[in-house]
């Protein structure tokens, strides 16, 4: 099907057909070998064969929302890579973080941007952030026979909402749930540790560049006490990808952005490792 | 028992070929310019709703003339075909010129099978490249004709007209707000004189090349084409105006309210 795209002949008639504004959708009646979800997998566990990424933060600032993931795949003990990319913009408004089995997250996301895109192409306009936040909720719960494998894939997705003027962070779980988290939230092995880092760090007020700085840190905690999430990697001059949207669209902070933020926050941590201190009372 | 008339192969296709122009020689024109930065369309269309113009993938946009749920057929497949394609392969693997054959291809066997009416549409499909030198521009006509615009293309009612008057001003390289201003006047010239189109009855998008997302199309909202446009004098709206917009805007089956794509027919936009 694929291969005759494009290909010099008549466009398929099915093509013509208006309808479905979708593009999973269409897919899965053009050519569903593409799906990740039409596959069929042998039984057993799948979980050691594929390198799996780590930890994703989110918190919200006023006026937009930041996200930000460490950049290290894992495969058992071993470093499957230590510069990978977990966050990505989900359209122009929204971006989304991975967790969870690599391989597949990587797919889905593509299929998800392609999705958004499609929709706002066909339709002429965007669709709502509820309406992105549960397309991908139908992306992962067709996942669900893949997870129970051992390739599980949650995502975190966060975006400015044009209807209500504010970051939204939603979060996931395997089987498709949807579940709009306030303020901050992260998922991945390093995420308890910084969600509890984010909690004693968060304030509402935050300012852009803040909240950026507050991620970092918490990323930092994450890396400290979970073997699976990275480090800022000095010698390297590796650092988390951090995206933030606003009003005006999102953007990924460029490396040396990024870069500078964390050796700020290196230099504190030189004076006080466990970070800053929140006050008692 | 009747016997069937012979027609001649040659008069058939000349009939088929005189029923689309004719449908397209009643809309408006649509122009498209290239600029320093990328490619302007601009049309007259009253309607906020049923685009002429719009987005195909990254660096691609499509604009058409004619009956609006044939270009919209046209439009819907070709976003479907360059999503899939990019999806399959990669990004980079859409381009312009396999888009503009695949449309080619369609008209072409439409127009020559016996058992389908000709569609009675022209196309651009343009895609910007890296510099003004790259930018591509292919016009389609009704019959699966491809033809490559250079500096500037016009297609619908009075082509002809409106492409004397761009010959005459064009110049390369020139900046958004003068391509801008060229191609309404020019939209607006006619052989009895030149009226003003109002703001509202423009549809004017863009690719942007120094646009730093990769989805390189804009739709110029109308606040920022009264500032492109600037002091052009009062507006004189089109006299058949009015006419065209009694034409119903959807098939008796379809209730009005619904919107453009939600029944199994989309609705026929007012020619003009």
């Amino acid at each position: 099907m694929t291969s005759d795209l494009f290909g010099g002949a008549r466009i398929p008639a099915s093509f013509m057909v208006p309808g479905t504004s979708s593009f999973t959708d269409f897919l899965a009646g053009q050519a569903p070998e593409l799906l990740p979800s039409r596959r069929s997998l042998p039984p057993g566990q799948a979980a050691d064969l594929a390198p799996h990424g780590t930890t994703i933060v989110a918190a919200t600032f006023p006026g937009g929302v930041v996200m930000a993931g460490d950049r290290r795949a894992t495969m058992g003990n071993v470093i499957a890579q230590r510069d990978i990319e977990k966050v990505f913009p989900a359209d122009e408004f929204s971006a989304v973080g991975i967790a969870g089995s690599a391989g597949i997250a990587v797919e889905m996301v593509r299929l998800f941007q392609t999705e958004l895109e499609h929709y706002e192409k066909i339709e002429g306009i965007t669709l709502s952030m509820a309406g992105k936040a549960n397309r991908l909720a139908a992306l992962i719960r067709s996942n669900l026979a893949m997870a129970m494998q051992g390739l599980a894939v949650v995502p975190l997705f966060a975006g400015f909402d044009h209807a209500t003027h504010v970051g939204r962070i939603f979060s996931y779980d395997v089987t498709g749930g949807r579940y709009e988290e306030t303020a901050f939230h992260s998922v991945g092995s390093g995420s308890l540790f910084a969600r509890g880092a984010l909690k004693k760090l968060y304030r509402p007020d935050l300012s852009d560049g803040e909240a950026v700085l507050a991620v970092v840190q918490a990323l930092y905690d994450a890396a400290d006490d979970d073997s699976a999430t990275g480090g800022p990697d000095l010698t390297r001059r590796i650092f988390p990808v951090v995206h933030v949207i606003t009003g005006d669209g999102g953007r990924r902070l460029s490396d040396d952005e990024v870069a500078e933020v964390a050796d700020r926050m290196i230099a504190g941590r030189m004076q006080r490792p466990d970070g800053p201190q929140a006050g008692l009372s | 028992m009747s016997m069937p008339f012979y027609v001649s192969p040659e008069q058939l296709m000349k009939d088929r070929a005189d029923y689309a122009r004719k449908g397209i020689a009643r809309g408006r024109s649509v122009v498209v310019v290239q600029y320093a930065d990328g490619v302007l369309f601009v049309s007259e269309n009253p309607s906020q709703a049923l685009h002429k113009v719009s987005e195909i993938y990254d660096r691609i946009a499509f604009a058409a003339v004619g009956r609006y749920n044939e270009f919209e057929n046209l439009r819907i497949a070709g976003v479907r075909l360059a999503d899939m394609r990019g999806y399959s392969y990669d990004r980079r693997d859409v381009t312009g010129r396999g888009l503009a054959n695949a449309y080619a291809q369609t008209l072409g066997t439409i127009f020559s099978s016996g058992g389908e009416k000709p569609y009675e549409v022209e196309l651009f499909v343009a895609e910007i490249g890296e510099s003004a030198a790259d930018d591509q521009i292919y016009r389609l006509t009704y019959d699966g004709q491809v033809a490559d615009v250079q500096r500037y293309g016009v297609m619908g009612g009075a082509a002809d007209v409106v492409a004397g008057y761009l010959e005459e001003r064009y110049s390369d390289g020139a900046q958004l707000a003068d391509a801008v201003r060229l191609a309404v006047s020019a939209l607006g010239h006619t052989e009895d004189g030149d009226r003003v189109i109002p703001d509202d009855d423009l549809e004017v998008a863009i690719l942007d090349r120094t646009r730093t997302q990769p989805r390189k199309f804009v739709r110029i909202v109308p606040a920022r084409l009264r500032q492109l446009l600037g002091e052009r004098g009062p507006a004189e709206p089109n006299p058949e105006r009015d006419m065209e917009r009694s034409v119903p805007p959807a098939g008796p089956e379809s209730p009005p309210s619904q919107p453009p794509m939600a029944g199994d027919e989309p609705p026929v936009a007012p020619p003009g």
